[in-house]
């Protein structure tokens, strides 16, 4: 089967000179949750971004379901990976929460009712439907992330591509993400520092350390390899042992 | 962050004037100020009038006259300028209360704050009575440019998150005790200005960027 997310020695550096990747190797398939986890400046956010085309491969390849990213494809590929970014108010720039939804639909040519049923469903799947023509900013800081997430659901993407989905959450807001987040039916990769979050959300993580993948497996089998995790700066939070919790059930 | 409702010169209402569509109520005020401007300073009886228009208009919205009469500080500085007319102005001068003033200045006074004044009531009932969302709507249906309209949207929703932004650096300012209280403060008043320009600047590039993830390929989708 063709994997949604291929990524073949992906290596790649910036204009500066600094390589931030170097060689990576990413296989996603349908209906995996995919953590991607690793310290401060590992690539990850390079990594994510090559999977949408804003960031051209220095060197390797990247496809989604059997798509290459390449400059002719682009418009598609940015329909099938969808990207939320980490602060709401990057991703909501319209006046109303309605608008910001229908704008990547409607970039995709959808028009009148088709858009606004498109619109609607895919508020509804993260239950902020009741909030449609409301401006963004005057909603909380949850409110804003869901809406980022149905900004991009409207889209339909192959993979949902989520960076720091837990960041500025509070615990209620974060719960009600996870429930959000377990609804839907799509591939999910997770960027993410919030180790119980990718436990609780993804069966299996993958970690990024200096440009490389350096580990790849079930998340509970990474969280609980503590030679791993002390060599690429990875900690769980006080009092958090994976051990306890027992590994995520399988996706399904 | 922010009421649930409205813009901070908005309040909420449902009269009749707040629920007549954004374009009219934008014609309307420019007709009005238009009018306004071109009649001569000495016709007294007609600014009358239109001051009894502008309270009409209020007291249909049911906006509290205090509520507007709050936010026309932002005049001030024109005030202060019509007020220093009369002294430098040339020409036949008079007495007023034991002062030498100058007769055409002391016109040109009351017509820079009669008209003044009444626009920016005029603007601020506007403004009360409508949500910057409809006015954009209104600004489109006037059929101006679609770009400037996109950049006035951009406008009114980052407004709040920049100022936001503004007011969480003076707070942490002035938690490491700095207020600035004479010009010699002005450097990092300037240095925080800097500061939060580049911040803008680079949150525009990710919302580019958000922007271009979605599809954006360099115009508004039309619908």
């Amino acid at each position: 089967m063709t994997p949604v997310l291929d990524v073949r020695g992906l290596a790649f550096a910036y204009p500066d000179g600094h390589q931030a990747l170097f060689g990576v190797d990413l296989h996603v398939h349908r209906g995996e949750r995919v953590a991607l986890l690793g310290p401060n400046g590992a690539g990850k956010t390079t990594l994510v971004l090559h999977l949408n085309g804003i960031l051209a491969a220095g060197a390797g390849t990247v496809a989604v379901s059997g798509l290459p990213v390449t400059k002719d494809n682009i418009p598609e590929i940015r329909r099938r990976v969808g990207i939320v970014f980490q602060d709401p108010d990057d991703q909501l720039f319209m006046g109303t929460v309605r608008q910001d939804v229908a704008f990547g639909p409607a970039n995709l040519g959808l028009k009148g009712d088709e858009l606004e049923a498109c619109v609607q469903r895919a508020l509804e799947q993260v239950g902020m439907a009741e909030y449609a023509d409301r401006p963004p900013h005057h909603l909380s800081f949850g409110q804003r992330r869901r809406v980022a997430v149905a900004t991009v659901l409207a889209m339909e993407p192959e993979i949902l591509v989520l960076d720091e989905p837990s960041s500025n959450l509070d615990p209620a807001s974060r719960r009600e993400l996870v429930d959000i987040l377990r609804t839907l039916d799509v591939t999910v990769l997770m960027v993410t520092h919030d180790l119980p979050y990718a436990l609780e959300l993804c069966p299996r993580s993958v970690v990024l350390s200096d440009g490389n993948v350096v580990a790849d497996g079930s998340t509970y089998d990474v969280l609980t390899d503590d030679t791993l995790m002390r060599a690429h700066r990875l900690e769980l939070p006080f009092g958090f042992d994976p051990r306890t919790v027992g590994p995520a059930p399988a996706v399904g | 962050m922010g009421s649930p409702h409205g813009h901070k010169l908005h309040f909420h209402g449902h009269s009749p004037i707040h629920r007549a569509p954004a374009h009219l109520k934008l014609l309307a005020l420019v007709g009005f100020v238009l009018v306004v401007v071109a009649t001569p300073k000495d016709w007294f009886a007609a600014y009358a009038a239109y001051l009894a228009v502008i309270v009409g208009v209020v007291a249909i919205s049911k906006v509290p006259p205090t509520y507007i009469l709050k936010r026309m500080v932002v005049e001030l500085p024109f005030v202060v300028f019509a007020l220093l007319l009369p002294f430098v102005a040339q020409g036949p001068r008079t007495e007023v209360l034991g002062l030498s003033l100058s007769e055409s200045g002391l016109l040109a006074a009351w017509g820079l704050l009669a008209k003044g004044t009444l626009g920016v009531l005029a603007s601020l009932t506007l403004a009360a009575t409508t949500e910057p969302q409809e006015l954009l709507v209104g600004l489109e249906r006037l059929h101006l440019p679609h770009l400037l309209v996109q950049i006035m949207g951009f406008m009114v929703r980052y407004l709040d998150v920049v100022t936001s932004e503004m007011q969480r650096m003076k707070v942490a300012r002035e938690s490491r005790g700095f207020t600035a209280r004479n010009p010699r403060h002005w450097p990092v008043l300037a240095r925080s200005a800097g500061a939060l320009f580049i911040r803008s600047y680079e949150r525009g590039e990710r919302v580019h960027l958000a922007m271009l993830s979605r599809g954006y390929t360099g115009r508004m989708p039309r619908r």
